[in-house]
């Protein structure tokens, strides 16, 4: 993440210089730059101007506070059945009240918010990484365009629950036999999601980065013999970094809800593992009579995914150079 | 104002008159959810209950079981037996003789070829019948005259209401289905859609999976029946939402099978508009102990079988305790309410069949305690038991199911008191129950310590279903992972008690050899742990009368009696 940052000033300095015919810009645009002002404090104070984005930070820290420290301080256990306490409103023993096998909530809430939001995170980040690699190597290298861009039709025309089906029916026990069942079976799912929801992003990316290839400055940097992967690394991926942002935000969610789906399967995590998707379809059958299980887990989900979309949306303002100042 | 009140109550002798003495066709339509649609008309081809139901209004057997679980004769004159020379004195064959006068929906009369050709037609050898378990052991069937059919058995009998009795083993239509034998028989779309039966409904248009109408069959044998003129069986949806579209509102007037958390039930039925009722048959939900080592370090092929007992399930003290740590009526009341009984029996019934077995009926968790430490299991460091090096660590797996993933979370936590460790493992019913013998996960495989399901038997004869517990049943490579005897029990001397019992003719013996065999493999040894004694749940509207649920045959064995309640 760094890379690109500064990148992007590099190149509006180099930008801001190119029209001043006076002096050939610095050897060294940062180091000569202004030292007083760096990098990060000119993105941190764009991306505080952005109303949206400071709000999603607040909430969504507030979510991983709520979800990381939580269970510290609430220490009822999230899977212990009081069964003679089933059922309950909000009281204050429970403070968002007891599922049917009088199960507390707001520890399932906690206890699946870490579960929820690492599966979506690292999976996100799987994902965006294969996206963005196979997307800017098959936009960038003509030669690999061809191949890399089938394996993505490929990967988009399979059918995704029977592949995950597979996975899962070949992987689950090795894996949980060395890492624990839960160890194991995270490290499926996150993998699951991962590889095959990358396809989107890299199409994107390949796009983007063929339309940059034919920009004037990629040229220019050609021309004075930068080789392939610092240009790539230099020059194409912080701009296509917003496209990039998007996608992995939207990546999140995504992640989250198959989750559910894979658990509500029984592919998932073993029952006694709460998460917010589990938790949600949990709650489908009685949502008429108790809707608070049903609102609670379906509002945290829609909250994170909110926020990560706002600060997604604001850390691309405050990243684009041609928005910064305005 | 009395006037008033005499001509008001003209109209409402006028109206109440219909139901009174009702006429075929007079009650309109009635409608019926199932939410599993069914796939075809012919049960032969189809093992399915949705299948059976939606055939069972048009075929018919020659004899149905009452909801108590009685034999009574459907197209037969009478239900033969020893007293009336039906049943041969040898136990070997067994003489229907059918009512004169039934006729088929094209207006043929109903004759003994019929019934002859329905046996060829499920015992031909290309033929893959579903039902054919329902004729197994039969010899030979032949037409004695024509209303009279012998149906001869290799070996006696004691109970001989298989073939030909209740709704998956009815009469088709010689004429029609003359060429559909064989390995023809799936071919014949026309036919199994449209099957001509002497039900009170024929089929006008079948819609695979999705709906069909049926209408009132003229050729039907008591002039009155059915009350209603048409009958729409929608097919599609989930329970939830069936049992909705009955219950509140009103969309349909029966809805089959709307298995829901109780306190969800309650709620729907709150709405005045109609109520589930239940019917127990044979079903029980229960806990299979597996007898043998599912472990994943033994090679692929000798992992739960035989060869490998378990190593910390063969301790009959284990197996006990884990039962006795089980509060079953707790069970009952949270996942099945009014559909079900807590129980501690395999056999729960016919009554001289059904066990007294309640001893674990009360939850003992500080005598489960007890008689681990007697047994030489002691708690680590962790709290869980040990014992020569083996941690007391269970696999328990189960079909995704919301009722059975709520029995996990409590039963884990019952046993965690004891001092026993429970993963738990959830598979997707349709590869669960697949039976796919390349599936690591079905419950045949049992590639776990312990595996929660619910079966049943069909009829009035557990005989069959308890003669799936000998050694040789058990699912193995060899047998490509097929075989009843799920948790691998074997006992010499319950094998040898099932070779008696199949020569055993007087009924209270019989049903005595049963509870001795029942209480062998629950209280004795711990093997199965049964937990509920569940009933089939279905919804009606309160307008649809004659409503009688029955869990020994199809739901729809008496729908010819439905009728429309007149407010």
């Amino acid at each position: 993440m760094t890379e690109p940052r500064g990148q992007q000033v590099e190149e509006s300095v180099s930008n801001a210089a190119a029209p001043g015919a006076e002096a050939l810009p610095p050897d060294d645009p940062v180091a000569a730059g202004a030292p007083s002002r760096s990098q990060w404090r000119d993105i941190w104070h764009q991306f505080r101007n952005h109303r949206g984005a400071m709000l999603a930070l607040v909430i969504f820290l507030g979510i991983i506070l709520f979800v990381g420290i939580g269970p510290w301080l609430w220490t009822i256990d999230a899977t212990y059945v009081d069964y003679r306490a089933r059922n309950q409103g909000f009281t204050l023993a429970h403070p968002l009240g007891t599922d049917q096998l009088g199960r507390d909530i707001l520890a399932r809430m906690m206890t699946g918010g870490r579960v929820s939001i690492a599966v979506g995170l690292v999976a996100m980040a799987i994902a965006l990484t294969l996206g963005s690699a196979i997307g800017v190597l098959s936009g960038y290298f003509r030669r690999l365009d061809a191949p890399l861009m089938r394996l993505t039709e490929l990967f988009l025309a399979l059918p995704l629950l029977p592949l995950l089906l597979l996975m899962v029916t070949l992987f689950r026990e090795p894996l949980s036999q060395r890492l624990g069942a839960g160890g194991g079976v995270f490290l499926l799912i996150v993998t699951a999601i991962g590889v095959t929801s990358w396809m989107q992003t890299a199409r994107i990316v390949r796009g983007d980065v063929l339309g940059l290839k034919e920009r004037e400055f990629i040229l220019a940097a050609k021309s004075i013999g930068t080789p392939a992967p610092r240009m790539i690394l230099r020059h194409v991926l912080p701009n296509v970094i917003s496209p990039i942002m998007v996608a992995a935000t939207l990546g999140i969610a995504t992640a989250i809800i198959t989750e559910s789906s894979l658990s509500f399967l029984g592919l998932g995590f073993p029952p006694d593992f709460p998460t917010w998707g589990r938790l949600l379809y949990d709650a489908v059958d009685q949502m008429q009579m108790y809707p608070w299980r049903v609102i609670l887990p379906g509002a945290f989900i829609s909250l994170t995914v909110l926020s990560v979309n706002y600060i997604g949306d604001g850390l691309r303002d405050a990243m684009d150079p041609r928005i910064r100042g305005r | 104002m009395k006037l008033k009140t005499l001509m008001m109550g003209a109209v409402a002798t006028a109206a109440m008159a219909p139901a009174a003495f009702a006429e075929r066709g007079s009650d309109g339509q009635v409608n019926i959810i199932m939410w599993q649609a069914p796939s075809t008309m012919n049960m032969y081809l189809s093992g399915g209950t949705k299948d059976v139901i939606a055939a069972s209004m048009v075929l018919e057997p020659l004899a149905r079981f009452t909801p108590e679980g009685e034999v009574v004769a459907w197209l037969a004159a009478e239900v033969p037996s020893v007293e009336n020379g039906g049943i041969s004195e040898d136990l070997r064959s067994v003489t229907w003789k059918l009512k004169p006068g039934v006729k088929w929906s094209d207006g043929t009369a109903l004759t003994s070829a019929d019934v002859v050709f329905t046996a060829d037609y499920c015992m031909s050898p290309e033929g893959g019948c579903a039902q054919l378990a329902k004729f197994e052991g039969v010899e030979s069937v032949e037409a004695v005259d024509d209303l009279t059919v012998r149906v001869t058995f290799t070996t006696p009998r004691p109970d001989p209401f298989s073939a030909f009795v209740s709704g998956q083993a009815p009469i088709i239509q010689k004429a029609q289905f003359e060429n559909c034998i064989g390995e023809a028989a799936p071919t014949c779309t026309e036919e199994n859609f449209n099957p001509i039966g002497t039900g009170p409904f024929r089929v006008t248009e079948f819609r695979t999976n999705d709906v069909i109408t049926f209408e009132a069959n003229p050729e039907y044998r008591d002039p009155d029946k059915p009350a209603f003129a048409t009958l729409v069986m929608k097919g599609g949806g989930d329970p939830a939402s069936a049992a909705r579209s009955v219950l509140e509102t009103g969309e349909f007037d029966y809805a089959w099978n709307t298995q829901l958390a109780p306190d969800v039930l309650q709620g729907m039925e709150a709405k005045g508009m109609g109520k589930v009722s239940a019917a127990f048959g044979s079903l029980i939900e229960r806990l299979e102990v597996n007898m043998t080592d599912p472990s994943s370090s033994l090679p692929e092929g000798e992992r739960s079988t035989l060869k490998h007992p378990h190593p910390i399930l063969s301790d009959a003290n284990v197996r006990k305790a884990l039962s006795m740590a089980i509060d079953r009526q707790l069970l009952t009341e949270i996942g099945y309410g009014s559909a079900g009984k807590p129980t501690c029996n395999l056999i729960p019934a016919p009554e001289a069949w059904a066990s007294d077995n309640t001893e674990c009926l009360t939850q003992d968790i500080e005598g489960a305690k007890a008689l681990l430490d007697q047994a030489g299991w002691v708690p680590g460091a962790d709290g869980i038991r040990e014992k020569d090096g083996k941690r007391l660590s269970l696999l328990y797996q189960t079909s995704v199911n919301a009722v059975r993933q709520d029995f996990q979370a409590l039963i884990k936590q019952w046993w965690q008191e004891i001092g026993v460790e429970t993963e738990l493992k959830v598979i997707d019913a349709s590869v669960y129950f697949g039976g796919d013998p390349g599936s690591p996960d079905t419950f045949q495989r049992f590639y776990a310590d312990i595996e929660m399901l619910a079966n049943f038997f069909e009829g009035g004869n557990p005989e069959p279903y308890l003669a799936q517990r000998t050694c040789n049943k058990a699912p193995g490579p060899d047998s490509q992972w097929q075989g009843e005897n799920i948790n691998r029990f074997c006992d010499e001397g319950y094998d040898k008690m099932i070779a008696e019992l199949s020569g055993i003719v007087d009924p209270a013996e019989r049903g005595e050899m049963g509870q001795r065999l029942n209480d062998m493999l629950t209280k004795d040894s711990h093997s199965i742990i049964p937990l509920v004694y569940r009933g089939t749940a279905s919804a009606h509207s309160n307008t649809l009368g004659g409503v009688q649920l029955n869990a020994w045959d199809t739901e729809l064995w008496n729908v010819a009696d439905w009728y429309r309640v007149k407010e």
